[in-house]
């Protein structure tokens, strides 16, 4: 049996993978990071629109700074977020993106004097001042009040995660690829490394550490049409819901982007309709003001993916061989804008539909695209009730996200918590000591070599793959935008045969090294098992909050739906998780929950709401000379590691 | 009348983790659908015809650069690679020359990619970097140098200029396209302070841009297609001052 032994072993070398490493390897700890391959092919590369931060350089950000963040994020969410979380967020944003700035990310600039843009559907001129010239520039994205979201061109996440990757060369951090972690190594409460496979020799390694990081990106592949990577399988959410101990947050939350290419599912970036692009029907009639006359194009996410399908249930749809589509109009924007700041959506145009985007409308339906839930923790990225496994990334629901996240929130995300939970996860390494337990270890070792003996040597069963397809239907099916009682139960019901037929797989090639139906095979009974976590979780909760939405329960409900769901899966045999909330505490909100602004406010509010108001009108009122500053380490005292504590300089403002 | 066609991929098999097992090309049959790329055909065989088959595929996007092979004689990006471009319905896929084998179509180009980045060095280098006060205002750039360093930067890591290039495959230490490009990045970034005299002792040489014989094949192939032309005589005259 080979072990490996580090201080902190990091599952994922996407930005959010990436930087931990980087955070924990600054503070003299060894780190290892696993990836299914080379870091710098992470999903994080797909990231085109930009991240957000509030640096207020661009003329149309003047006024953004972290409490106008915050606010847009915490409405984002529906409410559903942990405040606390998101306060550190939007705090040391803009410290991560002047920091990669520093390590070589060529930021698009601000260029002084006057240009085009396009807003609402019109040709406006803007001016950027003299003094603001050079200084990273923003542009609009959904569900903002400024225009907060830094990009790089057309390839923020590629830029980002070359520069990420470039300062862990740098550092000396390793990077084990084609290594996939298959399960956790724990006891009583404490993890203590992974299982992992080696994908070309079929190998199964032990990776032993004082602290585990969870940092592998979202599960939207439980979905058969996707935006995401084909790589974003959830596995490392699934391992840590496999010990039973470590509970996943908030599952049922999944994000569905307005605008990927129909049929493939390819995204085509945000920054499309923040540039200016609109959505149009079958009539090419602009049809978004009239549902949302006030964000229009550029609502939240959510409600713009239920606006178009509502639209094409209507029959305004375009018919097409794959179905209803709606279209994509970017025309407007002119050749150079395209092919300067949307190149990636120009390629993507031209090699997947054939079409010129400068001149055609492209064809778009809303898709799934990102995965609010992950493995729960708290603020400092640690599970509340596995010691020594953190997570971070889109596999975390570290929850700044709630029930739908903004864009350019997300890459902004796996960077700061990258920067936050590394602390952590230094202090960890700080405060524990190594323990190397080899009956332990090996009992995990053996476990998962059983399981791959079973797995080639059953002669007849079921097909990895097609249990796969059949999974990945009944969740576009039945568990999509829009969703009801009788197609959850449905879905609820159907994943729990699948759950059966997954113990039974068998293999047609049954090689234990480089086999990709053994990869199959071994990930897909734990895609079924999140699944079952998503559509069970949706099942339960009856409301609407966000991207999950309830035909049968509308309204927003306070009262009895402001909590996280959390799950876990105590024994393998079992066919449905285990389901408790933990509740929002309101009393300590710094916002407290209100309307998004976005058509009938239904919330069911819960009691506590008014007096959370009336308690934080006394304390403004009471703190009359109290600053921004002030008011919010009043209304939400955060805990932040100490050399993030410091006020962000903005132009024109200096630190106020 | 093109739904109905029936392709023929002819496949290098090889899976040199399995003792005995020798190189051999394939054949295999798929029915083509509209807006099939090679990223689904090849999927489609795994899952249906032959499970064993080894292949590469990330963001299926053209973004990732995972997916690079020989596709009928010219390396490009398999996701990206539309079935319909190929009139006759025969499709020969090898993997990419230049990389160690994993097996079939996949190849380790992360391996070589790190080794590529840890010789050039690819990283801002500037003492004060890590003291950078992230509170303050940062560094401004010329927003037309940070378009042009963005422009150099896109490069994906495909390795086909790698598999394209002639010097590379008589010299094995011979840093390629990608290498240059990457260095011709940093050296165009104010952050980066290294001297010329510095980049000199990386591609000085042979094996740097003096071994290059400017065939250009790394250009006609980069799928993001990259000023290869351009920065070699760049670093060429660069280098040539230096000494
Ligand atoms: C097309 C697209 C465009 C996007 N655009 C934007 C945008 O403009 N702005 C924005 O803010 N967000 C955007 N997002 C979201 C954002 O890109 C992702 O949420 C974010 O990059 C995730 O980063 P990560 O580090 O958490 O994970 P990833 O980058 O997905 O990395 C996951 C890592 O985990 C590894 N891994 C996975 N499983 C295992 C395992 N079992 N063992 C070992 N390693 C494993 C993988 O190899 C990989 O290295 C976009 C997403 C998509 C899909
Ligand atoms: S120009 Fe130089 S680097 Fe490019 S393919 Fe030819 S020899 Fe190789
Ligand atoms: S330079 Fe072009 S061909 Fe070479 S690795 Fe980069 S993207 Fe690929
Ligand atoms: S799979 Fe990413 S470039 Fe082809």
């Amino acid at each position: 049996m080979k072990v490996i032994y580090t201080d902190s072993l990091i599952i994922g070398g996407g930005l959010a993978g990436l930087r931990t490493a980087i955070a924990t390897r600054q503070r003299g700890y060894d780190s290892i990071i696993l990836s299914l391959m080379p870091a710098k092919r992470s999903h994080s590369a797909a990231a085109q629109g930009g991240m957000q931060a509030s640096l207020g350089a661009s003329v149309k950000g003047e006024g953004d700074n972290e409490d106008v963040h915050f606010e847009d994020t915490v409405k984002g969410s529906d409410w559903g977020c942990d405040q606390d979380v998101a306060r550190m967020f939007v705090n040391t944003a803009p410290k991560a993106i002047r920091q990669l700035c520093a390590w070589g990310v060529p930021w698009s600039r601000v260029r002084k004097g006057d240009r085009e843009v396009v807003i609402n559907g019109q040709k406006v001129t803007i001016t950027e001042k003299d003094e603001n010239h050079g200084l990273i520039t923003s542009r609009d994205f959904g569900g903002t009040k400024k225009w907060r979201t830094c990009y790089t061109s057309d390839g923020a996440g590629h830029t980002m995660l070359y520069a990420m990757d470039n300062k862990a060369i740098e550092l000396g951090i390793q990077v084990h690829e084609r290594k996939e972690a298959v399960a956790l190594i724990h006891e009583d409460g404490v993890c203590y490394g992974a299982v992992v496979r080696d994908l070309i020799t079929g190998e199964l390694l032990a990776y032993v550490a004082k602290a585990t990081v969870i940092a592998t990106g979202g599960y939207g592949r439980l979905y058969a049409v996707t935006t995401n990577a084909v790589i974003s399988e959830g596995i490392g959410n699934a391992i840590a819901l496999e010990t039973g101990v470590a509970p996943l947050g908030n599952m049922e939350a999944v994000q569905f982007h307005p605008t990927a290419i129909v049929p493939v599912g390819i995204l085509t970036t945000e920054g499309c309709r923040g540039d200016g692009g609109l959505l149009l029907d079958k009539d090419g009639y602009r049809f978004m003001p009239d549902y949302e006359p006030g964000k229009k194009e550029l609502a939240s996410r959510d409600v713009v993916s239920r606006r178009m399908t509502e639209h094409i249930r209507k029959g305004k749809g375009v018919p097409s061989r794959y179905g209803d589509h709606l279209w994509l109009d970017i025309t407007l924007l002119g050749r150079a804008h395209i092919e300067k700041n949307l190149r990636e959506v120009k390629e993507i145009c031209e090699y997947f539909l054939g079409i010129d985007p400068v001149k055609e409308y492209i064809p778009v339906r809303p898709t799934q695209h990102y995965s609010m839930g992950g493995v729960r923790t708290k603020p400092t990225g640690e599970s509340p009730t596995l010691k020594g496994l953190f997570a971070a990334g889109e596999a975390s629901c570290w929850d700044m996200h709630g029930f739908n996240r903004l864009g350019g929130n997300s890459v902004a995300e796996t960077v700061v918590a990258g920067m936050i939970v590394g602390e952590y996860v230094a202090d960890y390494c700080a405060s524990n000591p190594l323990k190397i337990d080899t009956e332990l270890i090996e009992k995990f070792v053996n476990q998962e070599q059983e399981k791959i003996s079973t797995l080639l040597s059953r002669d007849k069963g079921e097909s990895a793959f097609a249990l796969k397809k059949e999974m990945q239907q009944i969740m576009m099916d039945k568990v999509g935008i829009f969703r009801n009682e009788a197609d959850l139960s449905k879905a609820v019901e159907e994943l729990k045969v699948l759950h059966q037929k997954s113990k039974n797989i068998a293999l047609r090639y049954k090689v234990r090294a480089a086999n990709p139906e053994l990869v199959e095979a071994i990930r897909v009974p734990k895609m079924i098992r999140l699944a079952q976590c998503v559509a069970y979780g949706a099942m339960l909760r009856k409301e609407s909050r966000g991207a999950h939405s309830r035909e049968d329960y509308p309204e927003r409900n306070d009262r009895d739906w402001l909590k996280r769901t959390l799950t876990f899966w105590k024994n393998e045999d079992e066919d449905l998780p285990e389901v408790k909330y933990e509740e929002l505490n309101i009393m300590k909100m710094e916002i407290a929950p209100g309307a998004r602004g976005y058509g009938v406010d239904n919330t069911i509010h819960h009691p506590d709401t008014e007096k959370r108001l009336a308690e934080i009108e006394e304390i403004k009122k009471t703190n009359p000379s109290a600053d921004r500053f002030e008011l919010q380490r009043l209304l939400n005292p955060i805990e932040i590691p100490e050399k993030f504590r410091g006020k962000n300089e903005r132009i024109g403002i200096g630190f106020k | 009348m093109s739904d109905e066609r029936i392709l023929k991929f002819h496949i290098l098999r090889f899976n040199p983790q399995v003792k005995g097992d020798v190189p051999t090309m394939k054949t295999y049959e798929v029915k083509e659908a509209p807006g099939m790329t090679i990223f689904i055909a090849l999927n489609d065989i795994r899952e249906t015809q032959d499970p064993s088959l080894q292949f590469d595929f990330i963001c299926r996007a053209g973004i990732c650069g995972s997916c690079a092979m020989i596709i009928n004689g010219r390396p490009d990006l398999a996701c990206r690679t539309l079935t319909s471009k190929f009139p006759d319905g025969e499709i020969k896929l090898l993997p990419l020359p230049g990389f160690e084998l994993i097996g079939d179509l996949s190849v380790n180009t992360g391996k070589f990619m790190r080794a590529m980045s840890e010789r050039v060095e690819s990283w801002i280098h500037d003492t004060y970097a890590d003291s950078v006060d992230l509170d303050r205002l940062e560094e401004r750039m010329d927003p037309d140098i940070a378009d042009q360093i963005y422009e150099l930067e896109r490069c994906v890591e495909c390795g086909c200029c790698i598999s394209a290039c002639a010097t590379k495959r008589m010299r094995d230490g011979f840093l390629g396209a990608v290498g240059f490009m990457r260095l011709a990045r940093y050296a165009l970034d104010p952050r980066d302070k290294r001297s010329d005299e510095e980049f000199y002792e990386i591609i000085g040489d042979d094996d740097g841009v003096f071994g290059c014989m400017t065939l250009l094949g790394c250009q006609d192939y980069c799928p993001k297609d990259l000023p290869h032309q351009t920065q070699i005589a760049y670093l060429r005259r660069k280098m040539a001052l230096v000494k």
